[in-house]
């Protein structure tokens, strides 16, 4: 469900968050606020202060709504302060907590996404070792079953952070790459190495299954 | 100057499917690529399921927000408004 599919759709709907239109702002936290828990998870290192990040943001939206000059989109600029906010927040746990996350993993770009055992021949220019079964033909897969949606579900549960937060932004949200780049301040070439980990770890999952096997 | 690529490997492949599926290959390298799927069936399997990931990815329902958390933010959007933020309704 888009809150806001244009730029008119934007404008009315700005105008009835300053009007005070509370379905208004429902609706818009209904849309972003799931997305918002898991963007700040990658910064702090609970659930529950993820939780409590993304609703300080949105008590900072109500406050700054009249002060939104519209130069980024509403989900840029709400996105922003949740990713300015759980950054600090983040920091200043981290000087109490052993470090939650860092996968500092937008450096590995030269790490393999697929493990090397599955090739054969000289290391890094290898050929499958086994043919790749098709399960992508399964019907649960090809119909987007409830079975194949929770392997995917259960995958991103389970996936570093980092990597997590931009798949949820690409591919669940619909995001272009360059809005992700700009919340999350990082580069075109991270965002795609993120990305790539995040896709073929969630194929690998639901390779795992065995469909049709 | 057309310089040709030497064949890809299966395994470089696998790493170039997401740059490759976000248009961010140089051309000669695209073509590298289209021209290894063209002869490989498990590598053009392997870009299917890449496919099928974001296709399930993107067809995840969405997650529901805790009516507590809604009616929380809400009462506090609803006192902002109301507390002075605005000026007060023109009476009738």
């Amino acid at each position: 469900v888009a809150v806001a599919a244009g730029p008119d759709d934007e404008r009315d709907l700005l105008a009835r968050l300053r009007a005070g239109d509370a379905g208004a702002f429902r609706d818009v936290v209904r849309h972003h606020h799931p997305a918002m828990v898991r963007v700040a998870e990658g910064y702090v290192r609970s659930r529950a202060v993820a939780e409590e990040v993304v609703q300080d943001t949105w008590l900072a939206v109500v406050r700054g709504l009249d002060g939104f000059e519209g130069r980024a989109s509403l989900r840029t600029w709400i996105f922003t302060i949740l990713v300015r906010q759980a950054q600090a927040r983040g920091g200043r746990e981290q000087r109490t907590e052993p470090s939650a996350d860092p996968t500092g993993e937008a450096a590995l770009g030269a790490t393999p996404s697929v493990p090397p055992s599955r090739f054969t021949g000289p290391p890094g220019h290898g050929a499958w070792a086994q043919p790749v079964a098709r399960w992508h033909d399964d019907p649960a897969v090809a119909q987007e079953s409830a079975e194949a949606l929770e392997a995917v579900a259960a995958t991103l549960r389970q996936m570093p952070l980092q990597r997590r937060q931009v798949m949820v932004l690409r591919d669940l949200e619909g995001w272009t790459s360059q809005e992700v780049c700009d919340v999350l301040g990082i580069s075109e070439g991270n965002q795609r190495v993120l990305l790539h980990r995040a896709r073929v770890q969630v194929r690998a999952g639901l390779e795992a299954r065995g469909w049709g096997s | 100057v057309r310089l040709r690529r030497r064949p890809l490997a299966c395994q470089e492949v696998v790493e170039l499917v997401t740059d490759y599926l976000e248009g961010a290959l140089p051309r000669g390298l695209a073509r590298a690529v289209e021209r290894h799927l063209a002869g490989c069936p498990n590598c053009r399997a392997f870009v299917e399921q890449v496919r099928a990931a974001i296709r399930l990815a993107r067809a995840l329902p969405p997650e529901e927000v805790g009516d507590d958390v809604l009616d929380a933010l809400t009462r506090a959007f609803e006192e902002y408004h109301d507390g002075g933020g605005d000026p007060p309704r023109a009476a009738p």
